[in-house]
């Protein structure tokens, strides 16, 4: 219901005045709302993998209380993939580390197959944007590929198959036997995926895995999650602070608001499927939905200072 | 060529100085100082014999034996307080005076409580070198990287196997750095206890050889302590080097870049 | 969950003082209990108290300070020549090479070998204690040296070079201050192991200062004395090492991270 709202609005207007009716849907936190919202969701349970209801967090701290994340919710379809942007110091970090189980929200909650996450669920997979840190330096490649899979207790065999696969799907198939710092960045962050990705998870959570490497690998990269997307067919969300890498990526672009966080527009991407560096990027659609997003946020920006 | 240049390099200073050390002796008869034939036949005679089941290997049967029990203590207990953060809070202030104390002044004090035998001189060392294992290993496991931790949380590695694959590893580096400390600390622990309470070992074998003026002999027990000493940190390395063969592999790169 | 409430309402501080709270408990329940014989472990109280009345003698603190002056004339000593050789050695690669298999044979003889050729040298005097301290401090000190020289970055070297500094110059505004952080590490290991040194050969040979007093309360049977002056050397090392610690945060205050010990 969201998505559509966003992507009329767009295709309207371009997005730079939109309708102020858009703002009670996007922030419904009204229990009216909230009730219309469950009757309706109840017909796409079945749909739905992943469920941010109501989320807020709030540190606490001996200077006093810091509201990161306000009020947040949506959904992600089976087989979905959806990027989350925001301006920097959106909460985007925290949002992710609540809906991954590592870190327990103040209020609201979030179901992963219509079961409440408390702690870090097994058919989940988070790719962080420390590569470097994320990965053990005291293992191989295929040691830290197949890490998880062992703690799962997967017989031998299975664990090798699985890896072999990975890291064949993010292209790295002869570093098994190298460790990680032997490898350039870009590298490293291709090993983190393959281990998310051997790990055959329902949903995969990715933290500005690109921030830190350079603009080529970068966009090798994103070819390479959608690729993996369309192959395994799991459901992504994709946290980055990147708009143009949004648009490219997602089928589903989610904005957020400056800190305290709530969901600003949901926006749906209707570029086509086959996406090319070089022509998606080109096509006058991308950038009007990059110029849509980019107001968006920075509409965002201006907005945190006014609501406290 | 390039190997008689790498061997010209390691024993040119070492010859140099024991070349120094014989013109010294024939220019001038220093009582302390004795000639290097005169050294080298007495440290065969000394050594090579009774004295070496007598009294060396009992010395480092108990060195040994002190440093296996401090490192095991040391690794065992660090883990367990440094993964827990109030023990760890409450424990902290403790441990750090136990390892300010001269872990030397521990021999008197065990003299009493212990009295004077084998179990004594192994305490001593294991008190005194299990600090700097105990220390490093809580600031190690303290210090693993917040990401990695995430990490393996969010794979649902966690009791035994978080241990296996996380902590330990991740805590390596510091450990071996406290061992290290340990190794010097329990030798040095090994001649005190033996030079103040003991009528065999090697302590208390080199302390005769001074007080009856046996120069060349005391001489040859200094030179036995260090080989030991050398023997020792070799080894050590050793084992680093395949311990923490990513460590160095992950600094060099770090370093280069 | 537990354990994070926990800290958070007491406080590390308050942790650490229900800690040595606890300790001093213990060591005073200890031997009232018959576990330990109170003639060999008297009751933490009484030697607080016996450490109370050590602070008002003039002895005490003669000891204390001739500790204290071993220690630092032994570091002073030690400092001073391993950082001069250490910057000699370490910025021409052929010392380098030349002294490095001495360097390893020596450094892991353990100083203690040296007290009979110091009583020999020396007898019981200050100059016995400060042979040790030396010889122990020195090694740790130079290390560290060594390592911080070898970190000189190349590229500063040479552009050092490149604008016709000489020698000396390179040394004094390239090589030092790139080998500083390195140079305080090493003062740190090397002050503590020189207070163990120091300690060691009072207590050992009979030099004057802390150690020697253990060893005399030990064989006079003051046993409530020689704790104090136990509990007295720790106090000792605490300030030591919170010393070189500030040190070493005001030396390096500059620098963008405070590095690690080198694992040597």
């Amino acid at each position: 219901m969201q998505a559509e709202t966003g992507s009329s609005a767009v295709g309207g207007h371009g997005g730079a005045d939109r309708p102020a009716t858009d703002r009670p849907a996007t922030d419904r936190s009204a229990a009216g709302a909230e009730g219309a919202a469950k009757d309706r969701d109840k017909d796409r349970d079945k749909d739905v993998l992943l469920s941010v209801r109501g989320l807020q967090k709030i540190y606490s701290s001996e200077h006093g209380d810091v509201e990161a994340v306000r009020n947040l919710t949506f959904d992600l379809r089976r087989g979905e993939l959806a990027c989350l942007v925001g301006p920097s110091g959106s909460g985007k970090t925290t949002l992710l580390k609540c809906i991954s189980g590592l870190m327990a929200p103040t209020s609201g909650e979030v179901l992963l197959g219509g079961r409440r996450v408390t702690g870090p669920p097994k058919d989940m997979a988070v790719v962080f944007q420390e590569y470097g840190r994320s990965l053990f330096p005291w293992m191989t490649v295929r040691e830290n590929v197949e890490l998880p899979l062992k703690n799962a207790k997967l017989p031998r065999n299975e664990r090798k198959r699985l890896a072999d696969e990975a890291l064949a799907a993010v292209d790295l198939p002869h570093a098994d036997k190298k460790y990680p710092w032997q490898l350039s960045g870009g590298m490293q962050q291709r090993v983190a995926i393959a281990r998310a990705v051997a790990y055959q998870p329902k949903i995969l959570l990715m933290d500005e895995p690109f921030a830190a490497v350079d603009a080529q690998t970068r966009a090798d990269l994103e070819d390479l999650i959608r690729d993996v997307w369309h192959r395994m067919g799991v459901t992504v969300l994709f946290v980055t602070h990147d708009i143009d890498e949004s648009v490219y990526l997602g089928e589903r672009v989610i904005i957020l608001s400056s800190s305290p966080t709530v969901v600003q527009e949901d926006l749906r991407i209707d570029l086509p499927d086959e996406r090319d560096q070089l022509t998606t990027r080109g096509l006058p659609r991308f950038t009007e939905l990059r110029g849509h997003v980019y107001e968006e946020i920075q509409r965002a920006k201006r907005e945190a200072g006014t609501r406290v | 060529m390039r190997l008689v240049k790498n061997l010209g390099y390691a024993l040119g200073l070492p010859v140099l100085l024991i070349l120094l050390w014989w013109g010294y002796t024939l220019v001038s008869s220093n009582f302390y100082v004795p000639e290097p034939g005169e050294f080298v036949t007495t440290f065969a005679d000394v050594w090579f014999g009774e004295r070496f089941f007598d009294d060396v290997l009992p010395s480092i049967g108990r060195l040994l034996a002190g440093l296996v029990l401090s490192i095991l203590l040391g690794v065992v207990a660090g883990l367990v307080i440094g993964s827990v953060r109030w023990l760890r809070s409450l424990l902290e202030p403790v441990l750090e005076f136990f390892r300010a104390i001269p872990p030397p002044v521990l021999v008197p004090v065990l003299m009493l409580l212990i009295g004077v035998n084998d179990q004594m001189k192994v305490v001593v060392i294991v008190l005194g070198s299990v600090w700097p294992v105990l220390l490093n290993t809580i600031e190690g496991v303290r210090s693993v990287d917040p990401v990695m931790t995430e990490t393996a949380r969010s794979y649902g590695i966690d009791g035994w196997s978080r241990f296996v694959h996380l902590v330990i590893p991740a805590a390596g580096p510091q450990m071996m750095a406290g061992i290290r400390q340990a190794l010097s600390i329990g030798l040095i622990l090994m001649v005190i206890s033996e030079m103040f309470a003991s009528s065999s070992g090697l302590g208390f074998t080199i302390v005769q050889f001074q007080r009856s003026f046996a120069i060349p002999e005391m001489w040859s027990g200094i030179a036995v302590l260090g080989l030991i000493g050398v023997v020792l940190s070799f080894v050590f390395q050793r084992v680093e080097r395949k311990v923490l063969a990513w460590y160095r592999g992950l600094k060099e790169v770090e370093n280069a870049g | 969950m537990a354990t994070t409430r926990a800290g958070r309402s007491w406080g590390p501080a308050a942790l650490g003082a229900l800690g040595i709270l606890g300790f001093l408990a213990t060591w005073e329940v200890l031997p009232l209990t018959g576990l330990v014989d109170p003639r060999y472990l008297p009751p933490a109280s009484e030697v607080l108290a016996e450490l109370g009345a050590q602070f008002l003698s003039a002895g005490f603190w003669l000891a204390v300070w001739q500790t204290v002056r071993a220690w630092f004339l032994g570091l002073l000593i030690a400092a001073v020549a391993a950082i001069v050789l250490g910057l000699v050695i370490g910025t021409s690669a052929v010392l380098r090479r030349a002294t490095h298999t001495t360097i390893e044979f020596l450094r892991p003889i353990p100083s203690v070998a040296l007290i009979p050729l110091a009583v020999l040298l020396f007898g019981v005097q200050l100059e016995s204690t400060l042979l040790l301290v030396v010889y122990a401090s020195f090694w740790q000190i130079l290390i560290q040296v060594l390592y911080g020289v070898a970190d000189v970055d190349t590229v500063a070297q040479n552009t050092a070079r490149s604008f016709g500094l000489g020698r000396f110059a390179r040394v004094r505004y390239v090589t030092w201050p790139t080998a500083l952080p390195y140079v305080i590490t090493g003062l740190r290991l090397g002050a503590a192991v020189a207070l163990i040194l120091a300690v060691t050969a009072q207590l050992v040979i009979g030099s004057p200062g802390l150690g020697r007093e253990i060893a005399l309360a030990q064989s006079g049977g003051a046993v409530s004395a020689m704790y104090a002056f136990v509990l007295t050397t720790g106090l000792l090392g605490v300030l030591i090492n919170m010393a070189m610690r500030v040190l070493e945060r005001r030396a390096l205050a500059w620098h963008s991270s405070v590095r690690g010990e080198v694992a040597v």
